[in-house]
């Protein structure tokens, strides 16, 4: 077995621990507070840690199943993301052919560069192809109603969910040296530390949480809940350094960078839910709400970690 | 010979209702919102807003499948009669209940197969409109009186308000290809045609429960408006 592999394996049993820690804590809290379901506290609590083990497991299998299998993963959360997101966007029947072009072909394109780790072409191509070109289709049907902001929206719901998405995957294509065929763990310390920052910034802030961030953005962020969640986190993040190329220190580092740009992805991302007027950005994770509302952190730490990574530790 | 046809031809059609439900959730992940009524095997006509040529199969995918066979769309049959393939979709699959919209063709009166239907004790979901609404300014169209004669007629039969979001954006008037979107369709209060209360009453009231449906969320209104002359 492979050191990654086996990194890999303890990596899993660890989470597999949390997860029945986790669930046992769930059901003994449903079992002494309300056995008849009635607490909805409660109740999503268990949605959400469900949802965990799901979610876990998916993961866990594209990881053994290698690059491919992570590239196809990520492919299928920007597919969901997107189509969260543009759900909610200004359209009008002349966009039909640059949506249907966003979904069926931008996305398949970026994740096909990443697969082919054309790094100097998957990097531009949202930015600058897409950018310029979609554009091009909308407007050639002639109808300059809220041309602007429908362009505007398009291109930044692609930036979100397929571009920075792809940027997961894109850790894979980094060579750092030393740390061959170990690209995959850079991805699972991404994931784990940004989400395990997600759900501890939940926990301080409902046990000590008191003075909120952006009361007007989001009612659950707090100063307690974000310096307990971001401090716990990447303490968790340093403790993981030996499946990273990272120095404690170094690891310490990142991992205060990647969890504060959760935080901002959460409190943007909440901010665009509260003008549009709904509470999640879809309904496909029992207890979570969206693929966005699961992903936001990730999705704003994964490329400043992407070029953190790339500029300080990788050859190419 | 005959029976091993239509039992392939039965197969063939379930298959392809599971295929096209699938389908329609693969586009959409459409969630049914039981507002103002359970998914419970009452018989009921659900009316629904009309955009798109889908709606009958979203609807049908957001109803619990012990709902779905026994819930009939009622369709155009000068629409689904007009080739082989449609005819297999809206007879075999769908079981939808054909009526022809114009006077010409007209072999029964539409209300009739409408009744007869209701009278088998299926559900029905219809769309009082009439035809589909293509101007995105006007959230519904004029209630025409096919729901007023049914509950009329069918006083035990719950009407069924649904509202249908986003399947115009889905699959616009003229285009082949769905652009993946997420659709809900709201289930609300069950009415029924009050003593005494006449056409235009009921009308109206339909009309104001199937808007009282519309969600509040999506894009905000913007007064971007293309000036007149330029282009």
């Amino acid at each position: 077995m492979s050191a990654a592999s086996a990194d890999l394996l303890k990596l899993l049993f660890g989470t597999l621990c949390v997860l029945v820690l986790a669930t046992f804590i769930g059901r003994v809290l449903r079992a002494y507070v309300a056995p008849d379901r009635s607490n909805p506290g409660i109740e999503n609590l268990n949605a959400r840690i469900d949802a965990w083990w799901g979610m876990a497991a998916l993961l866990g299998l594209a990881f053994l199943a290698g690059k491919t299998g992570v590239i196809v993963l990520f492919a299928l959360i920007a597919f969901a993301a997107l189509r969260e997101v543009l759900t909610l966007t200004t359209k009008r029947a002349a966009d039909h052919w640059a949506l249907f072009g966003a979904f069926f072909v931008v996305l398949p394109v970026q994740f096909w560069l990443v697969r082919d780790e054309w790094y100097g072409f998957y990097s531009i191509f949202v930015p600058v192809y897409a950018f310029l070109l979609l554009p091009v289709v909308a407007v050639l049907h002639g109808d300059t109603r809220d041309v602007f902001i429908r362009i505007a929206e398009t291109q930044w719901a692609l930036m979100i969910c397929v571009y920075c998405v792809s940027h997961v995957p894109a850790l894979l294509t980094l060579r750092i040296e030393g740390y061959e065929g170990r690209e995959v763990l850079l991805i699972a310390w991404l994931v784990i530390v940004v989400q395990i920052s997600d759900v501890l910034q939940y926990t301080w802030g409902k046990l000590v949480g008191r003075t909120k961030v952006a009361p007007t953005v989001s009612p659950s962020k707090t100063w307690e809940g974000l310096v307990g969640g971001v401090v716990s986190a990447s303490l968790l993040g340093t403790a993981l350094y030996w499946i990273t190329p990272f120095s404690p220190w170094q690891a310490l580092g990142m991992a205060l960078a990647v969890t504060l740009m959760g935080f901002f992805g959460g409190l943007v991302l909440s901010a665009i839910k509260r003008d549009r007027g709904v509470k999640d950005w879809g309904h496909l994770i029992a207890g979570h709400g969206g693929f966005i509302d699961r992903m936001d952190s990730v999705v704003f730490a994964a490329p400043i970690f992407f070029h953190l990574v790339r500029y300080f530790w990788s050859v190419v | 010979m005959d029976k091993l046809t239509t039992a392939a031809r039965a197969f063939a059609a379930k298959t392809m209702g599971h295929a096209i439900v699938f389908f329609a959730w693969l586009v959409t992940a459409v969630r049914g919102i039981w507002e103002g009524c359970e998914p419970v095997p009452v018989q009921r006509v659900y009316f629904a807003n009309h955009t798109s040529n889908g709606d009958f199969v979203l609807i049908w995918t957001a109803l619990p499948s012990r709902l779905r066979r026994r819930t009939r769309a009622v369709a155009a049959a000068d629409y689904w009669l007009t080739n082989g393939w449609r005819s297999f979709i809206g007879r075999d699959v769908f079981n939808t209940v054909l009526i022809y919209r114009g006077e010409e063709g007209r072999d029964v009166n539409p209300m009739e197969k409408i009744l007869e239907a209701v009278d088998a004790g299926d559900s029905l979901i219809i769309f009082p409109e009439g035809k589909r609404n293509m101007d995105p300014d006007v959230p519904l169209l004029p209630l025409k009186s096919g729901i007023y004669n049914i509950s009329s007629q069918r006083d035990e039969v719950e009407m069924v308000p649904v509202w249908i979001e986003n399947l115009n954006r889905v699959l616009p008037k003229g285009k082949l290809v769905p652009v993946p979107l997420l659709c809900t369709v709201s289930f609300g209060t069950p009415m029924r045609v009050r003593p005494d209360e006449s056409r235009e009453a009921f009308l109206e009231r339909a009309s104001s429960a199937l808007l009282a449906l519309k969600p509040a969320t999506g894009p905000q209104a913007t007064s971007g408006e293309a000036p007149e002359g330029s282009a």
